[in-house]
């Protein structure tokens, strides 16, 4: 016997019955494109072809129509890098360790913040890509192929290789973990198909699904296991981004504390991108029902917890640079604060750590504009955040000759808006062809957790 | 539903008494051996203090700095300069006393704090499966004011020998054994604002305790879903505080213990073996109780999930260990390094170094991988106390070292104030635990917790 306490909030709302959930879910992929959809696409694309100009001319030209000089030697590239990973662990977070804590509200947003993740993965990996000049090579770089070259091998010694390894498992890993999901719903809109090609599409995406016991149960056997793995690969994956700055001898990269601060903050900003995309989503598709305000609220106390967690850190290296006595560190911190990247610092300051304390009022956690302000306010504090970890420790070295500043140039730029234009690409048409609720698992909780209750009440 | 209470019985009492008199007994024959131990070796000492001292600079040739002596055990030195009569003056046994009473005070201290955190998280997070036993590690939270007196007690009596920071030469400018660095930390590493700190931590954490316990006992008597969010309210403004006194609490009492060295992962650190430590001793001790006929209510599905958290809390204390120990040694920064090469140049350290890997990370990881392991009170009992012996292992080699510098010794001594300090802590937690129901049976989660089921 399964018992939910009455002190639970109800988790779907509006009394749904299965087929009420089948159906609020697959007539958007059942229906024709509407125009609003047409014209958020129509605007992605722009994005992404703007943006490929500034791309193509940095493939054709090389790295050095970006603002890098020789004292800072990254700077938006792998800023924008970070950020893009640190937006993508939401939505493994979501399903593997919510799943392994028995989070049952997760079920209404995994299905989205995995899209996301897989996407916001694929616009980061762009970055490191990029960023060696010739990408058409790099396959020599990261991929440790054997090699008719004597001991000519890449350098496993750099954290910068196990971050290829690091994030190409984790993204394999959440790939797998994605599609699984989506295989008995994909099953579900075959059955419902009226038309003979999307019957054959989705009968294909369905790997011939049929619902039997003993499918549900390596279904579920197949999940858990998933689970297990991505989880660790969860806190792996910003581990060893932390690692790339935090094994060096840089004041301000050097410092211990980075892998957990790391992971803390890419579930920060990768819950707010997940907010930002899901109010959006439930507006436009009428799924107040299934994320309700409940979820929204839950979601925001995440951000609360993760931002303070964020905070505490920066004020561990704060204090430790001033403790440490390492002049140093002592310097980098305070250039930080009151140099010439000031405004940067104190915008990372203000949006991660005062603004996401707002949600201690139920008020304003339980508002949508104020989520939906905030979650935009929150991933650019973490923008900022890798900018200031990035730029301010490079540009103000050990050697005050070779100081200098950094200016992004338009194809930095460029480049950023074109990652943005392939994100959105891929995340409409997903919204569009996938059912954007994992409708299998909702009906697993609706029993437990909704309309019964509720009546009871 | 019957109301449960646990009965602390005059059999139990008894064990335990005895218990502390081996305790007792075994500390004093271990301070015997090492007062002897000392008067026979005093020819010697000085000798092969300086000896460490000059194999200690030769390790660290490329990085002698003008602020500070960056010999490895810092200490050394001035015992030999003249300081006599303030540092060097108590004896080797005494401060092995001093540092194991820190030791033991920092791990009991930290499992009473920890307790009174794992039921705040239970509350915040809207946990169900946990309600039943929700009454365990509130118990632990009566050692706090104990906790208080001897944490200022052994600060006020064995501070100078344990805290390096505390002696006024360093910061005298005049004096030759000025220290820039430490003196550099003055504003934090002083005794007033030490124990000022030390005080407000205590005393909030002891209320913010009693607060939580108050509600939940109210809500026994009173029922009703409201005190369910009002301790969760409470809950939630424990753990901010919790949030930052657990790093600052962990840079107080230990990592200023190796004045020089600073590490921004330390306070997590403590942490993470301060929470392993509390849910392997809260699993152990439901275990025990439920062998001996109570808490029905607590079924085989909540024993896994204990056995579940030792296991991956095991994984994240490793994972920060990692972390840390990983990105020093890779950086290789010879004032970061130092802590590392003390603990691992020294047979006797060393040995200890990796018997806390195995105990506190291969042997937890790999005996409660296989999901039967945990739900068997054998391997529940079995786990839960390698755990616990390996955390103390672990304070051990965060306090040791920069107290005692290369001398530090295990035997009956540390042996048997662990005993006593144990007896006490379980004493005093029972006491409190048969104060009140030994279920929170008007707890809304109750029933959630009775029909918990794992697969």
């Amino acid at each position: 016997m399964e018992v939910t306490s009455p002190v639970r909030e109800v988790l779907v709302t509006g009394n749904k019955t299965y087929h009420d959930v089948s159906h609020d879910i697959c007539r958007h992929v059942e229906a024709k494109p509407n125009p609003k959809w047409m014209a958020a696409m129509a605007l992605s694309l722009g994005a992404l072809f703007v943006g490929g100009y500034a791309l193509a001319i940095t493939l054709w030209d090389g790295i050095g129509m970006w603002g890098l000089n020789k004292t800072v030697g990254w700077a938006w590239d792998i800023t924008n890098f970070v950020w893009w990973v640190g937006i993508g662990h939401a939505g493994t977070l979501i399903s593997a360790v919510l799943l392994l804590f028995r989070q049952k509200w997760r079920t209404s947003i995994n299905r989205a913040a995995e899209a996301m993740t897989i996407f916001a993965v694929i616009c980061a990996l762009l970055f490191p890509l990029i960023h060696t000049g010739r990408p058409w090579l790099s396959f020599y770089w990261f991929v440790p192929i054997p090699n008719t070259w004597g001991s000519l091998w890449v350098n496993f010694h750099s954290p910068l290789l196990w971050d290829f390894f690091a994030i190409s498992t984790y993204f394999t890993v959440s790939l797998v973990f994605w599609y699984i999901g989506l295989i008995p719903d994909f099953a579900t809109i075959r059955d419902r198909a009226t038309n003979k090609i999307s019957k054959a599409i989705y009968g294909g995406l369905s790997f011939g699904w049929d619902g039997a016991a003993k499918t549900w149960q390596r279904y579920e056997t197949v999940s858990l296991v998933l689970a297990g793995l991505a989880t660790p690969l969860v806190l792996s994956v910003h581990t060893i981004v932390s690692m790339d700055f935090a094994t060096s001898v840089i004041p301000g990269w050097h410092t211990t504390i980075f892998p957990p601060y790391f992971v803390a903050g890419a579930i920060f900003s990768g819950f707010a991108m997940v907010l930002t995309l899901m109010l959006v989503t439930r507006k436009v598709y009428n799924l107040e029902d299934y994320i309700t305000i409940n979820h929204i609220e839950l979601m925001n106390i995440i951000i609360m917890i993760t931002g303070s967690i964020v905070g505490v850190a920066y004020i561990t290296e704060l204090f430790m640079a001033w403790y440490s006595g390492v002049q140093y560190e002592q310097y980098a911190f305070l250039n930080r604060a009151t140099g010439p990247y000031w405004w940067a610092y104190w915008s990372m300051m203000t949006c991660n750590v005062i603004s996401p304390q707002l949600f201690w009022f139920k008020k304003i956690r339980t508002s949508l504009w104020a989520t939906f302000i905030l979650s935009i306010v929150v991933n650019i504090g973490m923008w900022f955040e890798r900018f200031v970890i990035i730029v301010t420790s490079l540009h103000r070295d050990y050697l005050p000759s070779s100081w200098a500043m950094f200016s992004p140039t338009i194809y930095d730029m460029g480049i950023y808006l074109f990652s943005f234009g392939l994100f959105f690409t891929l995340f409409f048409s997903f919204a569009k062809f996938f059912p954007v609720i994992n409708m299998a698992e909702v009906k697993a909780v609706l029993k437990s957790s909704s309309g019964e209750i509720e009546n009871k009440k | 539903m019957a109301e449960e209470k646990f009965e602390f019985t005059s059999k139990a009492k008894k064990t335990l008494s005895i218990l502390a008199i081996v305790g007792i007994v075994l500390f004093g024959l271990g301070t015997y051996f090492a007062s002897t131990a000392d008067h026979s070796e005093e020819g010697g000492h000085a000798e092969e203090m300086h000896d460490g001292a000059i194999m200690s600079d030769g390790n660290d040739g490329a990085h002698v700095t003008e602020d500070a002596d960056q010999d490895h055990f810092e200490g050394a030195e001035h015992t030999e300069a003249g300081h006599g009569g303030e540092h060097a003056g108590n004896p080797s046994w005494l401060k092995r006393i001093y540092a194991n009473l820190w030791i033991n005070n920092m791990y009991f201290v930290g499992l009473a704090l920890l307790g009174v955190f794992f039921v705040a998280i239970q509350y915040v997070t809207q946990a169900g499966w946990s309600a039943a036993l929700i009454r365990i590690p509130m118990s632990f939270g009566n050692w706090l004011p104990i906790g208080l007196i001897l944490t200022l007690a052994i600060f006020f009596f064995g501070g100078h020998d344990i805290f390096h920071w505390t002696h006024d030469y360093l910061y005298d400018v005049n004096d030759p054994e000025y220290d820039s660095i430490i003196a550099g930390k003055q504003g934090y590493l002083n005794t007033p604002f030490f124990v000022a700190r030390m005080v407000v931590y205590f005393v909030v954490w002891f209320l913010m305790f009693r607060w939580i316990r108050k509600k939940s006992l109210e809500e026994d008597l009173n029922g009703g879903e409201s005190y369910f969010f009002k301790l969760r309210g409470i809950s939630a403004g424990f753990i901010v505080f919790f949030a930052v006194t657990s790093s600052t609490s962990a840079w107080d009492w230990v990592l200023s213990i190796d004045t020089h060295w600073f590490s921004t992962m330390f306070g997590w650190y403590v942490f993470a073996s301060w929470w392993v430590t509390a849910l392997a001793a809260i699993t152990l001790i439901t275990v025990i109780l439920k062998e001996n006929g109570y808490l029905k209510i607590v079924n085989t599905g909540v024993l896994h999930d204990l056995g579940k958290f030792v296991f991956a809390f095991s994984i994240f204390w490793t994972y920060i260990w990692f972390s840390q120990f990983m990105l020093i040694y890779y950086s290789n920064i010879p004032e970061e390094t130092v802590y590392f090469i003390e603990r691992l140049s020294s047979d006797h350290y060393s040995i200890v170094f990796f018997v806390n890997l195995i105990l506190n990370f291969f042997f937890p990881f790999l005996v409660f991988m296989p999901r039967d392991s945990k739900r068997h009170t054998v391997f529940l009992k079995i786990v839960t106390i390698i755990v616990l012996i390996g955390h103390w292992f672990d304070f051990y080699l965060m306090v040791t070292p920069g107290v005692m510098k290369e001398n530090g010794g295990f035997g009956l001594l540390e042996i048997g104030m662990a005993i006593v300090f144990g007896v006490a802590f379980l004493f005093v937690a029972l006491t409190g635990l048969s104060k009140y129901p030994l279920v929170a049976k008007n707890h809304p989660m109750i029933k959630e917790a009775e029909h918990h089921h794992v697969f």
